[in-house]
Formats: structure tokens, C-alpha cells, sequence
């Protein structure tokens, strides 16, 4: 029940700091940002990794998913996936449809396996070859 | 490949066989592989026999391929089970009630119908996420704002529909309440829209509700009657100004005049963004308002102490190091004279509570600059985020991290007297659970009328864990059922048990339910279970 604790502890915690429309309409490209993502001048797969990623492992406040690699490497490896080098094509797709923790796994209506592909390619082009 | 139960195999693969007819092959999932991606993440029952999993999905693009699929399960007796993003983690995600039923994702009708900046709504499909619909309001610059909940890859409309919430003024925090029109496909495929929509070629679909008659869109929400397909939701024009402002009061019964004077104010409309709660003294630093000083030894021993917030010892500690036991931040969206006026005003009320003291906080011409929109909380300006997902996450202070989580969120009065009561028999009931009970805990979420009281569950990967989680929960529910507190929503695992506490006059209301699903869904394929209705040939073995 440890974890339980830790969890419920962290909610006090929060608790106490705190004609019809035209019928085609217009198509949204979904994705988890809030500004429209250029590709230009960038690596294959940026424009995916900003869609669907940096949410929650891109720079800045509030994104847990960089928070917890910080914490989970204390600085053995970047906190920022787009930094590592250690990557493999693998280990991203089964992160993405397998989940981690508090992280959940994507269907492929969210993240198709086209864009898994580009994402894959993204957080391994820094690898040495 | 799992079959629907009560399904012989080959009606299932007849059903498939015309659903990618329907939608295409690449849109019918049916691999073990990709339909174990509509598993509930957050499942409270993850890795049991008893987990509620899907049989295969079918994702259509539009809604004639909607009531093509509906048809086709009406035809066949498939079970299928609606969702939109599928992102409602704690409340299911996109996993269905009825294990073994086909996913309806929604997902791909991702388009924007209509919209109208000077009206202030917009209509959307199922699949538009609050990102998107964010994104799309930048693009176009429109000086519309969206009410959003904290996690942003939600949809308006699965929001709504699961009546959730968000943060800016009273009138378009409860999503439900926001929507304004929607389309709904029945189990028999025929179409039909409420309110204004039912007259052909109405010009205020979105802008009048409740149309002439009655007014059914309630009985789409947390339900099972149809496949809602698009949905009007009333959006905030951006405001000219905001401005924020703290009011602490020092003793611990100030809770409740801090609680009706923060009331009367919203009510009134001098405040209208969601107010905060918060205590400078328990905290001991406090992420909302200003913080009390971070916790010595003796405040550390006084916490420690059973029933510990409104211990004297722990009141004469406050006094005696001057820090306040309770705060309420306040947002006001408005002309910034106006804003300003308002937060004067109700600084002249709090004063009437002895020793109150104010802080002013954040003050911004709307827009926000860029550098201002990384720093703020981001749903109390419309804009959605992920940030919420760091609860439970791994970090400094939590090594730890849960698989997730399920939220027992009881709706209470709005009063101090409520927070007090409901922290005493939640505390009470936690050391009979054997959970760990906070120190004390202020609501989350305010509707207009009335607190939720929020209390966050773990999600493991050990099923020992979670049947105790599960039995811990259930228990809750039924004692705040005792004390007249009911769930606004829950996750799939626990909505049977929920819905037994809605129990007036023998299940009244639950039978009424019972009786217009066998009425408008008879053969019971339209999300089964969900909310604790069950189709007539379900309902025995499953309530």
C-alpha cells in the first residue's frame, strides 16, 4: 500500500496547494500541441515527435514525462528523449504501444504505425552509426 | 481473435466481413496486437480474468459509415462499445464495460463542422481533441477561448458526454452543461438532433438549447441510449484582462464564512473563474496562493496526531507563528478596471472575517505573450495540457511511479460545514480501510452549487493490490452513500456499485433507465453496462 500513499499523498497534497453544419466541415490533423508543428529544415519524424510526444517529453514546465526520465536518470542519460543516443527503433515502438507506468499505450488510430515509423527515426538519428 | 459472447463465430465474421466493408479493411482491427491497444490502461483490474477487454474495433470515417456499422451489429447482435479519443484514463480510457464487446473509436471523424466567433460555439465531430480544437482557434484567430479539462487529448465531446469539468467561468466549467445540440445515431441507424436541430434547417442549433418538447440530450450522457456523432459546445469569448487575488483567514474554523463569502461571490458573478482552496498552514508551502513557512520538527509531531488539523495544539501553533490555516485564490476574466473593482469588493467582504489578509496575484492583458503562456496553469486560459499526467509520475519525490489511476470523486455540498464533515468520515473510513488519510483535503473540482472531493486510487500491476484498491473503493462509495454523497462519474469497474447507491424508491430511476434502453436499444448492442445499464438479456447475470 505504499504506493497507494504515495499517490493519495500527492492528491492532498494538490487538494491543498491547489441546417446542421455544412456536412464536410474541416478536417483536423489531431495531435497533442498547441501550436501547428513546421517540418521545414528538420529531421525526418520532428514534425510526429511534436504531435504526439513533446506534450509531455518535450522542454518546459509541466511535462511529466521529462520530469520522470529526469528522475529516473538523475542525469545518467538526457531527461529529453530527443537527446539521447542510446535509442533503437525497437525500444520506441514498444514504449509507444506498450506504455510505461503512468504512461499509456497509443491505438492506431492515435499514433499509426506510419508515424511510429517517423518517431522511431527521429529519436535514433543521433545514434553513431 | 476473442467472439462477443452470445455470438456464434460465424455471425462475428460476417459482421466483420461488412464492417470493412463499411470503413475499409485497414479500419477493422481484429489482431491480438492491435486490439490490446484499446485495453484500459488504467484498468483497475489489469491482467485478471475479469478485465474488460474488446473483441476486435472498427474505427468509421463519417456518419453514414456510423449507422452502416450500427446496422450491421443490430443485425448480427454484436455488443459495441462507443468511445471518441478514447483518452478518459481513470474513467475507462477505451476499453468497453461489456467485456468482449467490438470498439466503436471514433477517433478518425476529427472534423470541425462549424463554428462562430461572434456567437461564441462550435460544432465538432467525436475524434477533435481540446489540442486540436485549440490549435484550430490559433490558426484562425479567432479570440475564442475553450474550457478545458486538465488533460487535453480528451475530447469536447466525450467530456461533455462524461460530464466532466474545467476551470473558467461558471457557465462553461461543466461541460455538459456547455454543450448546446448534439446528433445522435440509434441502435436501429436512424439519425436524429435535439434541440433546435430537430427543425430542418434551423439557424440556432447551436445557439438555443432545450428546442421545443422535451429535452432529451441528458439521457445521452454517462449512458448507453445511442452514438452521439456531433456536438454543440458554447465557447468563452476571450476576455480583455485577468486577474488573480488570495484571501487568507487564520483559524480553522474560518473555513466556513471563507466558504459562503467565496460562494456568494461567485454566485453573484463578482468572481467567475473556478476558485482554489488551499491552507498556508497544512501545505507548508503551498502550490495555490501563497504558502506557510516549510514544516518544522513541532509542526511535523502536531500532523502526526490523530484527527490533527483541528487539534488546539495544532490551532495554537498557527497562531502562535502567525500562519494562516486557510486560502482562496480567485480569477476574474474581465475588463481590467472591472477586474480590479470586483477583486476591491471582495476584499471589503473578507473582511469581514478578523485577521483575514490578501495578496494580489497574476494580472495579464489578454492575450497572453508566449513567455507568459509556458508559465501559467494552462487550463485556467484555455489551453490544454498534459501536465496533469506528473500525478503518480515518477519524480524526485515519488520513486515510485503508479500505473495509473482511478479518482473517488463524491459530489458534497458547497460549504465549510460539508469539508469539514467529509474529512472527518473519509479520514475515519481510511483507517478502517487501512489507507493512508490526509492530513485534511479541500475540494478539487467546484461546480456551482456543490464541492467534488477528490481522492486519487493507484493503479498497480499486482492484482492484490487492486482488489484491495477495489474493495477500499467500494467501500467508500457505499459510505458516502450513508452520508448522502454520490459519485459524479467513475471508472467502468466500479459504475454497478455506483449506480446501486442512486436507489430511491427502489431503483426508481435506474428501472426508468432500464426502460428506455429496451425501448430505443432492444436488442441491447449500444454500449452495454456502461453507467450500470444492461440490456434486458444482460441484466440479471450482470447487475
Amino acid at each position: 500500500m505504499k504506493t497507494a500513499g504515495a499517490l493519495l499523498a500527492v492528491v492532498a497534497f494538490l487538494t491543498l496547494s491547489a441546417p446542421g453544419a455544412a456536412a464536410q466541415g474541416e478536417r483536423i490533423a489531431s495531435s497533442w500541441t498547441v501550436a501547428t508543428v513546421s517540418g521545414q529544415g528538420q529531421p525526418k519524424g520532428y514534425v510526429e515527435y511534436q504531435k504526439f510526444c513533446s506534450a509531455c517529453h518535450g522542454e518546459g514546465v509541466g511535462r511529466p514525462g521529462t520530469l520522470a526520465l529526469q528522475a529516473k536518470y538523475k542525469g545518467a542519460q538526457p531527461a529529453l528523449l530527443e537527446k539521447r543516443t542510446d535509442l533503437n527503433a525497437a525500444v520506441v515502438k514498444a514504449f509507444v504501444r506498450n506504455g510505461d507506468t503512468i504512461m499509456p499505450f497509443f491505438r492506431k488510430t492515435e499514433i499509426s504505425d506510419a508515424d511510429l515509423d517517423a518517431i522511431a527515426a527521429y529519436l535514433t538519428r543521433n545514434n553513431k552509426q | 481473435m476473442r467472439t462477443p459472447p452470445g455470438v456464434s463465430q460465424s455471425d462475428f465474421a460476417e459482421a466483420l466481413r461488412q464492417f470493412e466493408a463499411v470503413v475499409g479493411k485497414e479500419w477493422v482491427f481484429t489482431s491480438d496486437e492491435d486490439v490490446a491497444l484499446y485495453r484500459d490502461a488504467y484498468s483497475p483490474f489489469w491482467g485478471e480474468a475479469d478485465e474488460l477487454v474488446a473483441s476486435a474495433a472498427v474505427a468509421p470515417d463519417g456518419v453514414e459509415q456510423v449507422q452502416a456499422v450500427v446496422r450491421i451489429a443490430n443485425q448480427y447482435r454484436i455488443p459495441i462499445y462507443a468511445v471518441s479519443t478514447g483518452k478518459n484514463l481513470g474513467y475507462g480510457g477505451s476499453a468497453p464495460v461489456y467485456s468482449g464487446s467490438v470498439v466503436l473509436d471514433l477517433k478518425r471523424m476529427n472534423r470541425i463542422l462549424d463554428i462562430d466567433e461572434k456567437n461564441a460555439y462550435v460544432l465538432v465531430e467525436p475524434g477533435v481533441s481540446y489540442f486540436d480544437l485549440y490549435r484550430y482557434i490559433q490558426e484562425k484567430g479567432l479570440k475564442l477561448w475553450v474550457d478545458v479539462p486538465d488533460p487535453g487529448w480528451g475530447s469536447p465531446m466525450g467530456n461533455s458526454l462524461d460530464r466532466g469539468g474545467g476551470y473558467l467561468m461558471p457557465q462553461y466549467r461543466n461541460h455538459f452543461d456547455a454543450h448546446c445540440g448534439m446528433e445522435v445515431v440509434l441502435a436501429n441507424g436512424e439519425i436524429i438532433r435535439t434541440g433546435m436541430g430537430a427543425m430542418p434547417g434551423a439557424k440556432t442549433w447551436q445557439q438555443y438549447k432545450t428546442g421545443f418538447g422535451p429535452w432529451v440530450d441528458g439521457i445521452f450522457s454517462q449512458s448507453n441510449f445511442g452514438v452521439v456523432t456531433k456536438l454543440g459546445v458554447w465557447l468563452m469569448p476571450e476576455p480583455d484582462s485577468y486577474l488573480s487575488g488570495t484571501v487568507t483567514v487564520p483559524k480553522y474554523d474560518d473555513l466556513a464564512p471563507l466558504v459562503e463569502i467565496m460562494t456568494w461571490l461567485e454566485d453573484t458573478r463578482a468572481t467567475n473563474g473556478m476558485p482554489f482552496l488551499g491552507s498556508p498552514l497544512l501545505s507548508g508551502g503551498g502550490l495555490v496562493g501563497p504558502g506557510g513557512p516549510p514544516r518544522d520538527q513541532e509542526l511535523l509531531a502536531l500532523l502526526a496526531k490523530p484527527n490533527a488539523s483541528s487539534s488546539p495544539e495544532l490551532q495554537q501553533y498557527a497562531e502562535k507563528k502567525g500562519v494562516h490555516y486557510w486560502s482562496c485564490t480567485f480569477s476574474f476574466y474581465g475588463p481590467a478596471k472591472a477586474n480590479e473593482a470586483n477583486w476591491e469588493f471582495a476584499k471589503a467582504k473578507f473582511s469581514a472575517i478578523p485577521g483575514a489578509k490578501f495578496v494580489d496575484g497574476e494580472s495579464y492583458k489578454l492575450p497572453l505573450t508566449p513567455e507568459q503562456r509556458e508559465k501559467v496553469h494552462k487550463p485556467q486560459f484555455g489551453i490544454p495540457s498534459l501536465a496533469m499526467f506528473s500525478i503518480g509520475a515518477r519524480s524526485e519525490t515519488n520513486p515510485t511511479p503508479t500505473d495509473g489511476h482511478v479518482w473517488f470523486s463524491p459530489i458534497i455540498p458547497r460549504t465549510g460545514e460539508a469539508i469539514f464533515e467529509a474529512n472527518r468520515v473519509f479520514s475515519e473510513a481510511c483507517r478502517e480501510l487501512g489507507l493512508p488519510a490526509p492530513v485534511f483535503s479541500l475540494p478539487t473540482c467546484f461546480w456551482e452549487r456543490s464541492f467534488i472531493f477528490l481522492y486519487g486510487f493507484p493503479i498497480t500491476h499486482d492484482p492484490e493490490t487492486n482488489k484491495k484498491n477495489r474493495a477500499s473503493f467500494q467501500r467508500l462509495v457505499k459510505i458516502a452513500a450513508e452520508h448522502g454523497w454520490g459519485e459524479y462519474r467513475t471508472a467502468p469497474a466500479h459504475q454497478g456499485a455506483v449506480a446501486a447507491t442512486y436507489s430511491f424508491n427502489n431503483h426508481a430511476l435506474l428501472r426508468f433507465h432500464e426502460t428506455l434502453k429496451d425501448a430505443v436499444d432492444p436488442n441491447g448492442i449500444i454500449s452495454a453496462g456502461r453507467y450500470g445499464i444492461w440490456p434486458k438479456h444482460l441484466r440479471e447475470s450482470k447487475s
